[in-house]
């Protein structure tokens, strides 16, 4: 596989009053037009992990490792990961408000946006401006141009910060929780819309969220995070129907349906996700972990290859004590 | 009936445009009964009025129409001063720890506040009594009590957010939202911690979400508000199995699902409808701009809601065509 995004022993610290590591060690490579989904809880280092590939991280953050975008070193200095953002790799975050300046007409951001790509003109830009509002299926995109973003509903909002992100037509979009602040419906609608985005646009997804039923339907490959480690990997169609690390079936079995609902209790995972800078001398899962035993306790288990996934677990499913 | 809630034509508005001028109606002619100990659903998108009805009905907003009675009492015309003497029997559980717990405060002192104002009498020690009972009765370890807001987890503040509303031994608590914010993982803890409490003590409970899946593995009973107006209501079971209502339809083939045929499923039917803009229609149902079954009468006649038998109630005029349910509407 020739990767277009290739990330090599990835680590994140933060300094400060919480001195901590927020991804510890991860590896991830994406080939073009992959859809990748990043799953974990809060905490996970998730979104880190998306914030250090693009230089984003908090002034108090520090990336280590190594993150190549199609061929160049994104980790060197400053300047290199600024050059691919907008053209290179677009992003969407949860909060679509947040990404919108709030006193500036829409079609203006986008317009800004659309020039960082080389050799774009003003009257490409805008352009570009219209025929991506047209892409995201907003109803008036003409009038939209005009409008600032407190006059737009959420959903609304949504679509115009995901026309923000490929305005400059990214190869890449890192789209970090893009439906939790939504309704159930419009999560819906959001969704089939980045299915479609990126087959007509021949893009690559990296999406990151908290829940499982929302990649089910986008995504290629899951890796699903665990306190700033990956702990399982594979297809979606293995990982969602053989999850082999207790982890991993756990959020799954989260995951609330109308199918089971009758008023008995909820499966849940037991325990609460670690702080940030908890220390483990075994697994990090160990203390919620239901196969939980004594090499657990010791050893922290390495991302290891079985059958259809990688997986960092003593005991995954199909193996004796699984069972 | 004595004993519980009744909910009766409840209508709330607010002012707005310039200078107020105009009314937005954000609950709109709404009845329904809850009975002690019984926990019922509420089920919306963002904007459909469900926050405002659960605020009306703990006295937050005003009512412009219709009445509450509590225990066969009316409340909607107290005063904020003899709606004191209720106030510990009515609490909200909110979605937000952030708006409802103080950073300043520790945990335990944030739990013990209201007792404080609505049991001004009680002794300190009693007080310490009851704020370390609710802790523990919310699974809050006697550590955390100490620290302050920040310094806890996602679902440990909501543990404490419910444990600040159960604290004065309510009767009925309104849950608005009470897990949309937390990780899937944790959500599920919450749920059960709040189906175990409401069994426990027999309390009433409405519980508000946007998400039907996580409204029925709770409430036996559920109402499903659009725009406003209750648009279908009725057990659980023949609701999700049977739906007549085609906005009830659309929230459960919306319901977010882990196995991927059903995904792509779900992706398929979603796949290029318009955003809506959001539907200010004088005449005609309200859902008319987004229902794919409706009628040249949908477009002019509001349908009133309707007695489908079995504590069943649906507006829909078409309803009659389908009452053994509408298929789904996910395409194979």
């Amino acid at each position: 596989m020739t990767a277009m995004l290739d990330v090599r022993g990835l680590t994140v610290d933060f300094t400060g009053q919480r001195p901590h590591r927020a991804v510890d060690g991860v590896d991830l490579a994406l080939a073009p037009r992959e859809r990748l989904a990043i799953v974990g809880e809060s905490g996970s280092g998730k979104s880190q992990l998306l914030l250090a590939c693009i230089g984003l991280l908090a002034a108090n953050g520090r990336a280590a490792g190594s993150v190549r975008f199609d061929g160049n070193e994104l980790l060197d200095g400053a300047d290199a990961a600024a050059r691919v953002r907008g053209s290179g790799i677009g992003f969407v975050f949860q909060d679509a408000g947040g990404s919108l300046t709030p006193h500036r007409r829409i079609g203006e951001q986008m317009v800004e946006v659309a020039l960082a790509r080389r050799g774009t003109s003003k009257r490409d830009a805008a352009g570009a401006a219209l025929d991506m509002l047209e892409r995201v299926r907003l109803p008036d995109p003409a009038g939209t141009l005009a409008r600032y973003p407190h006059e737009l509903s959420g959903g609304m909002r949504q679509r115009v910060a995901i026309a923000l992100a490929l305005v400059a037509r990214p190869r890449l979009l890192f789209a970090d929780e893009p439906t939790t602040a939504l309704d159930v419906t419009v999560q819906a609608e959001v969704m089939a819309l980045m299915a479609e985005l990126c087959d007509g646009l021949g893009m690559a997804l990296v999406l990151v969220t908290h829940d499982l039923g929302v990649v089910a339907a986008l995504a290629d490959r899951i890796a699903v995070m665990y306190a700033g480690r990956i702990v399982e990997e594979g297809t979606a169609s293995a990982l969602l129907s053989h999850p082999a690390h207790p982890y991993t079936a756990g959020l799954l079995a989260s995951v609330p349906r109308l199918s089971g609902a009758t008023g008995g209790e909820l499966p849940t995972i037991a325990g609460q996700p670690p702080a940030p800078g908890m220390t483990f001398a075994g697994c990090r899962f160990e203390p919620r972990c239901p196969r939980s035993a004594e090499p657990c306790r010791v050893t922290d288990p390495p991302l290891e290859a079985r059958a259809a996934v990688r997986v960092a677990c003593h005991f995954p499913a199909g193996s004796e004590r699984a069972r | 009936m004595n004993g519980g809630l009744t909910v009766r034509d409840v209508v709330v508005t607010y002012p707005r445009g310039e200078a107020g001028r105009t009314l937005l109606t954000a609950v709109d002619s709404v009845s329904f009964s809850l009975a002690p100990g019984e926990i019922l659903g509420l089920v919306g998108e963002s904007g459909c009025g469900k926050s405002s009805l659960g605020r009306a009905i703990l006295g937050l907003v005003p009512l412009a129409g219709g009445a509450i009675q509590w225990q066969g009492r009316r409340i909607d015309t107290l005063s904020r001063h003899a709606f004191r003497a209720i106030r510990g029997e009515l609490q909200l559980v909110f979605q937000d720890p952030n708006a409802c717990l103080d950073p300043r405060m520790t945990i335990a002192d944030s739990v013990g506040e209201p007792l404080r104002s609505l049991e001004p009498g009680l002794p300190p020690a009693a007080r310490t009594a009851r704020v370390s009972g609710i802790l523990d009765e919310v699974g809050l370890p006697a550590s955390l009590t100490v620290r302050y807001p920040h310094q806890l987890s996602g679902g440990q503040l909501q543990r404490a957010v419910i444990a600040r509303a159960l604290v004065v031994n309510p009767r009925l608590v309104v849950c608005d939202e009470p897990v949309s914010a937390l990780d899937v993982s944790v959500q599920g803890q919450i749920v059960n911690l709040i189906g175990r409490i409401r069994r426990d003590r027999g309390l009433a409970c409405l519980f508000i979400s946007h998400n039907l899946a996580v409204v029925a593995n709770l409430a036996e009973r559920v109402l499903v508000m659009y725009c406003g107006r209750i648009v279908e209501s009725g057990a659980r079971q023949s609701l999700l199995g049977a739906p007549l209502h085609p906005y009830t339809r659309l929230l459960i083939d919306s319901v977010p699902d882990a196995d991927p045929v059903r995904a792509r499923r779900l992706l398929a039917r979603h796949a290029s409808p318009a955003a809506q803009p959001p539907v200010t229609a004088a005449a005609g149902c309200p859902f008319v701009s987004r229902c794919t079954l409706a009628v040249d009468r949908c477009r002019t006649l509001m349908p009133p809601l309707r007695d489908f038998g079995q504590g069943r109630h649906v507006a829909c005029h078409r309803a009659d065509e389908w009452r053994d349910g509408l298929p789904t509407s996910l395409p194979d």
